[in-house]
């Protein structure tokens, strides 16, 4: 049995669905992440699940139980809020200790507990501050503290890294995988940020508009969307509309306008004459000078429009003869060189024949 | 320094001139060895002893200070749920209810109130009809003070309370209630202050029974300014000066915190 399962819950507010209908089941011990851009419901999942809010119609069920009806105080589900939401007015011990003494725990037990949990988050020497003395990495990792020291068995986190800058962020990102490793807590995570999503999660549900639009691994996710939002929303990726010429196992011919004939990858479903998307990441584009261009299935000419150098790589955006631009990624393996092509440059574009992705409409 | 800065400076000497220099006066002669307030004779603290000595002005002092401490005692109280209420429901009809006894005018409020204790309640007027009229007037600026406080802090706060085992009163005690607590005293205090030199409402209110010490040095007044009201005044000042200081003082820590919670939610 799943440890928390969501079935066919729906909210509206108005006459605006913000969740619509979704079901989802969360393992005992994952790391589970619902994914989307803003409005998508996400957070309203997350209120409902925390007890916040409740749903107009549909299950939440926890260890088989029906949530529904149960105020959050008696959920054994914590949250870690995007602020913190810690209490200006305790210590950072007594912070943590809250929940502890809430649930009626014995004095030298919260002592013991609130010791432990300050040391899982290297916060020790830190109990007799206030969190208005505290930087927002160590107002965060007392949030994590706070939320884990009862043992819940779910912990619910609603984008707690949005509030720090990159480097921090890409550093607490570490950290959480680790405490959660640690204390074999299940966690659901709200996120806008897709790296952080594919970084952290065992499995994400992707979220648009108030429906699941795919649950998968994070690598599933990115290799193999199942749509356009997917694909879309997940990375970058280069589309074009294509008909399906030829449906074999193995693979699919397709037809890419003037650019000429694609093969791609085989895919269930899928048959001759179906109208739909390719979608090509920009990692998997070779660009060479056409002199040196590999003899590839997929190859075309195309002219550089733009370049953006980010340090590691450069991406070029190429325009093919039907107007349609590509993507390409180039890492920038010689160091101080910024590109290899020049704005105009004519340019090879080719790609394996199992690279790209079919979409159907 | 420049022309413009010498004209902005008198300007603004004389308009404190113009709020000041009354107060200085009624101090001053309040320390002056003669019966009349026309020339300084010499220091004297005659008039305090005489003031003390004065029975009917203690009892009004009493009663007075009787009156403020019972009406910002329920004024609090009400007005802090007042000011809840209106932060938690978001109903337009509420703030204006709670609002309103602040500006309408205070003729107003005591001719009403007055009708309203004698033809609806049927109360005999004296100290509890006083104390009813004054806590009135002074739910609405608890309240407003306390909403202040309230509109300031990050909510996610009191929904990690529930959130972590606390119950919706738990919630209260333990955080919201703690947070606000600037906001309490500092609206307590200015109920304490509004009660006790409030003339107009209490006129209306009062009755013919127990000296109130506004309307008790109006009618000394009506005789002659005596320097016996000047120390009274000066003891009325001082005690509101403090209150005001506090208030305030509490105001600006309470506005400084809610706004240090408020800058982590960005």
């Amino acid at each position: 049995m799943a440890l928390l399962e969501i079935r066919n819950v729906t909210r509206r507010f108005g006459s605006y669905t913000a969740v619509d209908n979704v079901s989802i089941s969360v393992e005992a011990g994952e790391f589970f992440t619902l994914l989307g851009p803003s409005g998508c419901g996400k957070t309203t999942l997350l209120r409902m699940i925390a007890g916040f809010d409740l749903p107009d119609s549909g299950q939440i069920l926890l260890d088989g139980r029906d949530m529904v009806g149960t105020p959050p105080e008696k959920r054994p589900v914590h949250t870690v809020f995007q602020t913190y939401a810690l209490f200006p007015h305790m210590t950072v011990a007594d912070n943590i200790a809250f929940p502890l003494r809430m649930a009626g725990k014995k004095t030298h037990e919260i002592q013991t507990r609130v010791a432990d949990a300050l040391d899982s988050v290297r916060l020790s020497n830190f109990g007799n501050r206030f969190p208005n003395e505290l930087s927002g990495g160590q107002k965060q990792r007392v949030a994590f503290a706070r939320g884990l020291v009862n043992r819940p068995r779910l912990l619910l986190l609603d984008e707690p890294l949005g509030a720090l800058d990159a480097k921090l962020r890409e550093e607490m990102q570490m950290e959480l995988i680790n405490l959660q490793k640690e204390v074999g807590v299940t966690f659901v995570f709200v996120t806008h940020a897709q790296n952080e999503a594919l970084a952290l999660s065992h499995r994400i549900a992707v979220m648009n508009r108030g429906n699941v639009e795919q649950i998968d691994e994070p690598s599933k996710i990115y290799g193999f969307p199942k749509n356009r939002f997917v694909a879309d929303f997940i990375g970058k990726i280069s589309m074009m509309n294509a008909q399906v010429l030829e449906a074999a196992p193995t693979h699919l011919r397709l037809d890419v306008g003037e650019v000429g004939e694609v093969t791609t990858a085989g895919k269930e479903g899928i048959k001759a004459g179906d109208k739909g998307t390719i979608a090509i990441r920009p990692e998997q584009i070779l660009i060479s000078h056409p002199s040196e261009a590999r003899r590839l299935k997929n190859h075309f000419l195309g002219k550089v429009r733009d370049f953006l150098y980010v340090g590691d790589v450069t991406t070029y955006i190429v325009e093919l003869p039907n107007g349609a631009f590509i993507e390409a990624l180039l890492p920038n393996s010689a160091p101080g060189r910024a590109k290899f092509f020049e704005v105009g440059d004519q340019v090879s574009i080719s790609w394996h024949h199992d690279a790209g992705i079919f979409l159907n409409d | 320094m420049s022309r413009t800065n010498i004209w902005l400076w008198s300007a603004a000497g004389v308009i404190y001139a113009f709020l000041y220099v009354p107060l200085a006066i009624v101090v001053l002669y309040s320390f002056n060895d003669s019966k009349l307030n026309a020339e300084w004779v010499g220091f004297t603290l005659s008039w305090y002893k005489t003031l003390f000595q004065n029975t009917e002005m203690l009892t009004a002092a009493r009663n007075s200070l009787f009156i403020a401490l019972s009406a910002s005692f329920s004024a609090t109280l009400l007005g802090t749920m007042a000011g809840l209420a209106i932060h938690r429901y978001k109903l337009k009809v509420l703030p204006i209810l709670v609002f309103t006894p602040v500006a309408m005018p205070e003729i107003l409020l005591g001719v009403s109130l007055l009708l309203f204790f004698l033809q609806v309640l049927n109360l005999t007027l004296g100290m509890v009809s006083i104390i009813i009229a004054h806590t009135t007037f002074c739910i609405g600026f608890v309240a407003i003070i306390v909403r202040a406080r309230l509109q300031g802090m990050d909510e996610s706060i009191f929904e990690a309370a529930r959130d972590l085992g606390a119950s919706p009163w738990q919630t209260f005690r333990l955080v919201t209630l703690p947070l606000i607590m600037p906001a309490v005293v500092a609206g307590a205090l200015m109920s304490f202050t509004l009660s006790i030199d409030d003339f107009v409402i209490t006129f209306f209110t009062k009755g013919v029974g127990e000296p109130i010490l506004p309307i008790h040095i109006y009618t000394m007044i009506k005789v002659a300014v005596t320097p016996e009201v000047n120390a009274i005044s000066t003891l009325l000042m001082l005690l509101t000066l403090v209150m005001i200081i506090i208030a305030a003082k509490l105001e600006s820590h309470a506005s400084s915190s809610a706004n240090a919670t408020s800058r982590k939610a960005k």
